[in-house]
C-alpha cells in the first residue's frame, strides 16, 4: 500500500515543472475568445482567497457542472495546511487509516523531499466516499482551488460515482467506517497481543495485498454495522471449516482416487482469501487482520484499473470547467491565464529521450483521448467516421458520459484511442526479447501500425499482464500440509528471484508450513522457490 | 451539496506513531548511521540534528515482480526517426530511454539511491548517548539531599487564615450542625406529629381547638427545643480545616563540571582540540540530565587559574607543568561556591600525561582526600601520549581506590573520542 498508490490522486506533484514550454504550448494551443453574451461579473480579482469565495466559485463550479451532466456525490472540501497534506501523503491519502511503519517511511521520504524542495505537494487529494473528500491546500492562489475543484470535486468525484468498476467494487458511503472499524479493531489486537507481532502479520499481508483482490467475481459491498456483526459469526464458521479440513482421524474409507484430487480444485487467484480462509495456524483475530488487509485492497483495485480514464476524465473538466467560467465572464483573464499554466505543466509529456522521460503520462494520455473523443463528436473528419463510426458526429457529451461509466484503461484505449491520438503523441512500439540482441519497433503512428499500437497500449494497461499471475495451485492436505503457488508466465517473464524468495519467507510466516512457488510456461515448471530454503536447482534438478 | 471545512487547526502529527514506528524498527541501523556520522562531525556542530541514509534494500517492502527477461512489449511517446521494424542496439542496463519495464525495476530496491531522511536534535542526541548513564546518580539522588519543595499532604485543623479551606471548613460544620441537633430534630418531629393527632382526634369529636394542658406542655416542649437548635452555632472554631502543605526534599538538578586541562607547551593545538571535545560531549551528555549547568575552565602550567571558555581553549602558555596546582584549586573553587550538598560536581580532566616527577603523588592525594569525597565522578583522559608516565601510575591507585567514580582512558585521536567516552559513560549493571 506505500507503493505509489493511485488512490491518491496527484496531479500537479510528478510533473516537471516546465514554464517556458508550458506558456509557449499554452499560446500556440488557445487563443482566448471572450463571449459577448456574457458581460464580465468577476466573481474575484485578486489571488488571495477566502471561506466566502471557495463557496462562491465551488456553487459556480457546480451549476456549470450540473449543465454538463456531471452527477456527483456530495461534496466535502476541506482546507488543510501542508503539513497536513504530507500527513495525508503518509497514510495513503486516507482520513484515518491503522498504523503502520511503513507509513511512517513514506512520511518521512515525503517530508525529506519536500523540505529539499525536490518535490512540491500535490494540490489536492480526493477520496473515493460519499461525501466525497477532498483536500485543499492552503497555500494554492485562489485561481489553483477553482481548478482544484473543478479538477477533485467534479471530475473525480463524478468518475467515482459513475465508473462501472467503482460502483460494482467499492461502497462509496461506507468507506470510511470501516476504516475506522478497521483502525479500532487493529489497535485492540495491538493491545492485546502486542504490537510487534500484529506488524510482522500486517508485513506479509501488506506484501500480499495485489494477490488479495478477486478480479472476477464481484465482493458485496462492505457495511460496517454488518462488518460488525457478522464477525463473530465468521470467526465460529472459520473454526468450523477449518476443523474439517486439518481433521486428522482418518476417515474409515477414503476412496482411492481422492489422492489425487488437489486442494482447492480450482486454482485460486485470491491467495489471500485463500490463506484467510484455510491456513491452518492462524487465531482468529489474524484471519480478521488478513480480511482488513483484504478489503482496502479490494478497495483500490477499481483505482489501479482507472489511472488514464480517471485522470484524464478530471483533467478534461477542470479544463472545460475553468474555460467555460471564463467564456461567461466570472473570470479574469489573469486567474485562466494561471490555471492554463498549471494545466499545461500537467499534461506535459516528455519525449522517450528526454531525461525527464518515466513513461506515459495517465493525464496526457486521458486528457487528449477524452478530448478527441469530444473533437470526434463535434467536427469528424473522414478518418473518424471511418474508425468510429458509432461516434463521429454524435452529442459529445452522451458519449463522454457512457465511455466514462462503461470502460476501464484496458478497454477505453483499445476501444477509443484514435489515431490522430497516436499521432499527436508520436507513439511507437518496442519489443524487447531478451533472447534477441536487438530491441524491435513493432509499430509507429502509421496507417500499418496503429491498431497493432493500439492493442500494445492496452495491454500495456492490462493489470493482469504487469502484475505476475500468481494462483494458489495444490495444498498437500494429507501429508506434509504445504502450500504450493503457480505463476503462469507471460511471454516467458519470469519472477524476480531475490524479491520471490522474500515474498515466500512472509507466505510462510503465514501459511504455518512449507510453501512452494513454480514458474510455470506451457505447463512446464521452469523454475521454483521453496521456503524453508531450496533452490531451484535442487527442486527442479530432483524432478 | 458541498461543505467546506476548515481543518488547518486540526492536529498535523498523525504520522508522529507512524514514524516512530519506522524509527523503532530500524534502530539498529540509524544507530550505525549516528556513530557514523559523530566520527564525521566536528563537535562544535554536535548538537544538531542529522541526515540518516539507509540502504533502500534494508527499508523495501517487497512484493511478487518481473525479473528481466522474457518478452516486454511497451510503447512510448516522441517518435522521431523510428519505422516499422527498426532494429535498436538494446540501452546499457535496463531503464532509460527505449529500454524495457519502467518504475517496476525499482521495487527490488537495487539500482536505487538510499533511503535518507533527517532526524531531529533531541532524536540525534537521544541515540547518540543511548545506553549511557551518569555514574552515581542515584546515589546523590537519595542522600544529600538539600532542595525542598512543598507538597499537599491532606488538611490539618490549625494552620493560616491563608490555608484555610472553606469547603472542607464548612463540610465539617455542617456534619457537626447535623451530629449535635439530631436527637432534638428527631424529638420536634414527634411533638409534632403528636399534636396532629391532638388536633385530629379533638376534630373527630368536634370540639374546637383549645390549649389543654398536654397541648401547652408540648408546645412549650417545642418552643424549648427550636430555641436550643437555634442556638447551634453555623460554624465552629474546631470545623476549620487547613490545607496541609509538607517539605519533601528534592534531588538536586544542579551540576557543575570542572574542566581541567594541562596548557602547558607539551600541549598542542591538536590535543589541545581533542580535549575541548571531550568537553563539549560531557556538557552535552550532562545537560540532558540536569536543569541547570555550570561549567568551570581551571587550565594550569606551573599555577592554575581559573578562566573564561576562550582563553580556556586558545590562549597559549608555555612552561612547566604541576598538576596538583590545578588540583588546589578545583577544591578551591568547589568549597567556595559549589557546596557538594547542593551541587552534582563532575570533574573531567585532559592532560598529555606531563607533570613534574614528584608532584604526581601529591596529586594522588589531594585526589582521594579532598576531591574525590566531594564528586559525583572524576574522569581523566590522557590525551596523544605514546608511554604512560608517573601520572597515569599515581591516577591508577587512585582509581582503583574509587572504583565506581574515578575513570580514566587515554586518546590517541579525534576518532577514539566518543568510543573513549561511551566507556566511560557506558550503563553498568547494578
Amino acid at each position: 500500500m506505500t507503493r505509489s498508490d493511485p488512490s491518491v490522486h496527484q496531479p500537479f506533484s510528478s510533473i516537471v515543472d516546465n514554464n517556458e514550454m508550458a506558456i509557449s504550448r499554452m499560446k500556440n494551443s488557445r487563443e482566448l475568445p471572450l463571449n459577448p453574451n456574457f458581460k464580465q461579473q468577476f466573481l474575484s480579482e485578486g489571488s488571495e482567497w477566502s471561506f466566502e469565495l471557495l463557496a462562491k466559485y465551488d456553487k459556480k463550479i457546480a451549476e456549470l457542472a450540473e449543465e454538463f451532466g456531471l452527477d456527483t456525490y456530495p461534496n466535502q472540501i476541506e482546507v488543510i495546511s501542508s503539513e497536513q497534506m504530507m500527513d495525508a501523503y503518509a497514510s495513503i491519502g486516507m482520513p484515518l487509516m491503522y498504523n503502520h511503519w511503513s507509513f511512517g517511511k513514506q512520511f518521512l521520504s515525503t517530508h525529506k523531499n519536500y523540505q529539499r524542495g525536490a518535490m512540491g505537494l500535490a494540490y489536492e487529494i480526493v477520496i473515493n466516499s460519499s461525501p466525497c473528500i477532498s483536500y485543499l491546500m492552503e497555500e494554492n492562489t485562489m485561481a489553483m482551488q477553482a481548478l482544484v475543484i473543478a479538477h477533485a470535486c467534479y471530475g473525480h468525484n463524478s468518475f467515482f460515482k459513475g465508473n462501472y468498476l467503482f460502483t460494482s467494487w467499492t461502497d462509496a458511503t461506507a468507506i470510511i467506517d470501516y476504516l475506522l472499524f478497521a483502525k479500532q479493531y487493529i489497535q485492540k489486537c495491538e493491545e492485546r497481543y502486542g504490537a510487534e507481532q500484529v506488524e510482522q502479520l500486517l508485513d506479509s499481508c501488506h506484501a500480499l495485498m495485489n494477490y488479495g483482490v478477486n478480479r472476477y467475481k464481484r465482493p458485496v459491498p462492505l457495511s460496517p454495522q454488518e462488518e460488525e456483526a457478522r464477525l463473530k459469526e465468521r470467526e465460529e464458521y472459520r473454526q468450523r471449516q477449518l476443523n474439517q479440513l486439518w481433521n486428522t482421524i482418518p476417515k474409515s474409507e477414503r476412496p482411492k482416487d481422492a489422492e489425487e484430487k488437489r486442494f482447492p480444485d480450482e486454482p485460486e487467484e485470491n491467495i489471500l482469501y485463500f490463506i484467510e480462509k484455510n491456513a491452518p495456524l492462524l487465531d482468529t483475530w489474524q484471519r480478521e487482520i488478513i480480511r482488513i488487509v483484504r478489503k482496502l485492497s479490494q478497495y483500490f483495485y477499481p483505482q489501479k484499473q482507472t489511472q488514464v480514464m480517471n485522470e484524464g476524465w478530471a483533467t478534461f473538466w477542470h479544463y472545460t470547467l475553468i474555460n467555460e467560467l471564463y467564456n461567461q465572464g466570472y473570470i479574469t483573464e489573469g486567474m485562466l491565464l494561471e490555471c492554463m499554466q498549471s494545466h499545461t505543466n500537467v499534461v506535459f509529456q516528455p519525449d522517450f529521450d528526454s531525461p525527464y522521460y518515466s513513461g506515459i503520462n495517465p493525464y496526457t494520455l486521458g486528457f487528449n483521448m477524452m478530448r478527441d473523443i469530444q473533437r470526434i463528436c463535434q467536427n469528424p473528419t473522414e478518418e473518424d467516421k471511418e474508425w468510429f463510426p458509432d461516434i463521429a458526429g454524435s452529442d459529445w457529451i452522451k458519449t463522454l458520459d457512457y465511455a466514462m461509466r462503461n470502460y476501464k484503461d484496458e478497454s477505453f484505449i483499445l476501444q477509443f484511442l484514435s489515431p490522430k491520438v497516436m499521432r499527436d503523441l508520436h507513439l511507437f512500439g518496442i519489443r524487447d526479447d531478451k533472447e534477441q540482441e536487438h530491441l524491435e519497433v513493432t509499430a509507429i503512428h502509421d496507417e500499418v501500425g496503429y491498431r497493432e499500437l493500439r492493442k500494445e497500449l492496452s495491454d500495456q494497461y492490462n493489470l493482469g499482464n504487469n502484475e505476475p499471475n500468481i494462483q494458489v495451485y495444490n495444498v498437500n492436505v494429507r501429508g506434509d500440509r504445504s502450500i504450493t503457488l503457480r505463476h503462469y508466465m507471460h511471454d516467458k517473464r519470469p519472477l524476480d528471484d531475490q524479491s520471490s524468495q522474500e515474498m515466500l519467507k512472509h507466505l510462510h510466516s503465514l501459511w504455518g508450513f512449507p510453501v512452494k512457488l513454480e514458474s510455470v510456461d506451457d505447463q512446464i515448471v521452469v523454475q521454483a522457490w521453496e521456503c524453508p530454503n531450496k533452490t531451484t536447482e535442487e527442486l527442479i534438478g530432483k524432478a | 451539496m458541498t461543505h467546506i471545512i476548515d481543518r488547518r487547526l486540526n492536529g498535523k502529527n498523525k504520522s508522529t506513531v507512524n514514524r516512530q514506528r519506522f524509527l523503532d524498527r530500524y534502530k539498529k541501523h540509524i544507530k550505525e548511521a549516528v556513530n557514523q556520522t559523530i566520527k564525521q562531525r566536528s563537535i562544535k556542530d554536535m548538537e544538531q540534528g542529522t541526515e540518516i541514509s539507509l540502504p533502500s534494500r534494508d527499508v523495501s517492502e517487497p512484493i511478487f515482480h518481473h525479473g528481466s527477461g522474457g518478452v516486454n512489449t511497451r510503447v512510448h511517446p516522441g517518435n522521431k526517426e523510428f519505422h516499422q521494424g527498426d532494429l535498436i542496439q538494446r540501452p546499457p542496463s535496463g531503464g532509460g530511454g527505449g529500454g524495457a519495464g519502467e518504475g517496476q525495476a525499482s521495487n527490488t530496491g537495487e539500482g536505487m539511491d538510499d533511503f535518507v531522511f533527517q532526524i531531529s536534535q533531541d532524536e540525534f542526541l537521544d541515540y547518540m548517548f543511548e545506553d549511557l548513564e551518569l555514574p552515581n546518580l542515584v546515589r546523590k539522588q537519595l542522600k544529600d539531599a538539600s532542595q525542598f519543595e512543598y507538597r499537599r499532604a491532606g488538611f490539618t485543623s490549625a494552620g493560616t487564615p491563608d490555608k484555610l479551606n472553606v469547603v472542607r471548613s464548612l463540610k465539617n460544620a455542617h456534619a457537626r450542625r447535623i451530629a449535635l441537633g439530631g436527637k432534638k430534630r428527631k424529638r420536634v418531629k414527634e411533638i409534632l406529629e403528636e399534636l396532629e393527632a391532638l388536633d385530629e382526634k379533638t376534630k373527630a369529636e368536634g370540639t374546637e381547638i383549645e390549649d389543654t394542658p398536654i397541648r401547652a406542655a408540648l408546645l412549650e416542649e417545642l418552643e424549648e427545643l427550636r430555641h436550643k437548635l437555634g442556638k447551634l452555632p453555623f460554624i465552629d472554631d474546631f470545623d476549620l480545616r487547613y490545607n496541609n502543605l509538607i517539605k519533601v526534599p528534592m534531588p538536586s538538578t544542579r551540576a557543575v563540571m570542572f574542566c581541567v586541562m594541562d596548557v602547558s607547551g607539551s600541549m598542542t593545538q591538536a590535543i589541545k582540540d581533542i580535549a575541548k571535545r571531550f568537553f563539549i560531549l560531557l556538557y552535552l551528555f550532562l545537560k540532558r540530565n540536569y536543569k541547570h549547568i555550570d561549567v568551570v575552565f581551571i587550565r594550569h602550567h606551573t599555577t592554575a587559574q581559573e578562566v573564561d571558555e576562550e582563553t580556556f581553549f586558545y590562549s597559549r602558555e608555555t612552561g612547566g607543568t604541576i598538576v596538583s596546582s590545578a588540583l588546589e584549586l578545583t577544591d578551591e573553587v568547589i568549597r567556595d561556591r559549589y557546596n557538594p550538598a547542593d551541587w552534582n560536581i563532575y570533574v573531567a580532566q585532559a592532560s598529555d600525561g606531563d607533570n613534574w616527577d614528584d608532584d604526581s603523588i601529591r596529586c594522588a592525594k589531594i585526589l582521594s582526600e579532598k576531591i574525590m569525597p566531594q564528586v559525583q565522578y572524576f574522569a581523566y583522559v590522557e590525551i596523544g601520549s605514546r608511554f604512560h608516565q608517573n601520572l597515569w601510575e599515581e591516577y591508577r591507585h587512585v582509581a582503583s581506590a574509587f572504583p565506581e567514580q574515578f575513570a580514566m582512558q587515554d586518546l590517541t585521536d579525534a576518532g577514539d573520542i566518543y568510543p573513549v567516552f561511551r566507556e566511560l559513560f557506558e550503563r553498568r549493571d547494578a
